[in-house]
């Protein structure tokens, strides 16, 4: 037996292997990839697995990221399953082919190792990269853990290549702090993923053939069919965030292990303040969490798994009620000086019943910083102050204080 | 709501939601002499748009998507084709 082949066992591995492992247990039929920093090493996991014939897809060594994104949109419209992952530039320099891809309704699954963008040059964690493309039309997926990214590339499979989603997916982990952190992981056995997998052949999808020849991204529509094809396109992410908590819950009874679906809600039903976190910084705020809990603080948090399409429903239903809710993005949208979950939860705002809870935003971790349990702390205290009605920053940058 | 697209994505069959009738953008017009043909096939595989279709004892462009080049004419190795301006 091959000496990498560590299915059906528990093993300490960093994201990237964690991640790779997912991909060999989904047997995708088609990968191309590009290294870039921190994905690298997932990449070069998947060449190891192919060369030890644990699996067999074609495996495309293209000249850049656009053209391996370009070799999938093929693959996929010939009915394949395919996989690609990428970073920072590398997602930016396939900016085009990403939108195909979406616009083409292609269930391609891309693990994005997330990393900042330029400038300055970084080659440093961060969410700027994949948050900045959230308007692309993919699905995108923040993990918490190594383990959540192994099965969250096994739920977006399920996910993408639904009849009823068709949209692409991405699995999106923090660089350095995910991709490089060794954790312990569960690693599925191949028959329960296949099990797990299985609805996916009775889908309906078309494929492109020789013997039915099809076009695809056709241009000259007429305004009426392309807002037809927009409409269907947010219909599909709409139906995709159901769709996903019941994944979600279906995972739970086959693997034993929940995610909460479109969002994570810990110690959220008597809590009067919420913190919202997203990626791998939430480890740390439960630990706090549960630390003021201890302290008779009713705290409790929320963590965004799916940043797109909006857990809109799901996020009204829990902040709902709470006095104050404090956010901590690792991001930076310039137009409205705060992070991106801060907007998203502002949006959210307008849905919830009076008295509306303040909202405040932190924006921590940029350029590869550690987001400590001190900063948390600071997040949990000053969301108290405001909740008691005391002045407070609407946005805070955290790391420069 | 009504859709135009049986189609999820824009996608399309060379007819269906997108029949763009391309031959109206035709200066000429090929005109293959049947007793010429040979049925090599040549035009069928150059012509770009792909609207050659084989007859029983020729080949002939189906003049609603036919854009006019003249590839088929440049390539038939019979001179069966001619190109023929279109006149209004």
């Amino acid at each position: 037996m091959s000496s990498i082949d560590l299915r059906g066992q528990i093993r300490v591995l960093d994201g990237n292997r964690a991640g790779a492992y997912g991909v060999l247990l989904c047997k995708p039929d088609v990968i191309a990839s590009y290294p870039i920093t921190p994905q690298t090493p997932l990449l070069e996991t998947l060449y190891k697995f192919e060369a030890e014939g644990l699996f067999d897809p074609e495996m495309v060594e293209p000249e850049g990221e656009n053209s391996a994104m370009g070799t999938l949109i093929g693959a996929c419209a010939a009915g394949g399953r395919t996989f690609t992952a990428t970073s920072s530039q590398g997602l930016s320099f396939m900016n085009d082919a990403y939108l195909l891809a979406a616009g083409n309704r292609f269930p391609i699954v891309m693990a994005i190792g997330m990393r900042e963008q330029v400038s300055p040059h970084g080659v440093i964690s961060g969410q700027q990269d994949a948050v900045l493309v959230k308007d692309h039309g993919w699905i995108q997926i923040y993990t918490e853990s190594c383990q959540e990214i192994l099965d969250s590339i096994i739920m977006a499979y399920r996910l993408a290549e639904d009849e009823d989603v068709l949209l692409p997916v991405n699995v999106c982990y923090e660089g350095f702090y995910l991709s490089h952190h060794s954790q312990r992981v569960e690693i599925p056995r191949q028959e329960e993923v296949d099990a797990f997998l299985a609805p996916l052949k009775g889908m309906n999808r078309l494929k492109w053939t020789l013997e039915e020849p099809m076009v695809f991204s056709s241009y000259t529509v007429p305004p009426e069919l392309y807002t037809e094809y927009r409409y269907k396109m947010c219909m599909a992410h709409q139906r995709a965030k159901a769709k996903f908590d019941e994944i979600d819950r279906e995972f739970a009874a086959k693997f034993g292990r929940s995610y909460g679906g479109q969002i994570e809600e810990y110690r959220t039903e008597d809590a009067e303040i919420i913190i919202v976190t997203m990626g791998c910084s939430t480890g740390t705020a439960k630990v706090v969490v549960d630390r003021k809990r201890d302290e008779g603080v009713k705290v409790g948090l929320v963590k965004i798994r799916m940043f797109r399409p909006s857990p809109k429903e799901r996020l009204i239903k829990v902040l709902n009620g709470k006095k104050a809710i404090g956010v901590i993005d690792r991001n930076v949208c310039y137009a409205w000086n705060c992070g991106h979950n801060y907007i998203e939860i502002k949006t959210v705002l307008s849905d919830l019943d009076r008295p509306l809870p303040v909202l405040l935003d932190f924006i921590a971790g940029l350029g590869g910083a550690d987001i400590t349990d001190k900063h948390v702390e600071k997040v949990v205290e000053r969301t108290i102050d405001a909740a008691k009605g005391k002045t407070y920053e609407p946005v805070t940058w955290l790391s420069l204080e | 709501m009504k859709f135009m697209s049986k189609f999820e994505g824009p996608w399309s069959t060379p007819k269906e939601p997108l029949d763009i009738k391309t031959g109206e953008w035709r200066s000429q017009r090929p005109v293959t002499k049947r007793e010429k043909c040979r049925q090599c096939g040549w035009c069928f595989i150059f012509c770009p748009a792909g609207c050659i279709e084989e007859k029983a004892h020729y080949f002939t462009a189906d003049l609603d998507y036919c854009k006019g080049c003249g590839v088929c004419s440049n390539v038939c190795p019979a001179k069966a084709i001619m190109m023929i301006r279109e006149e209004i």
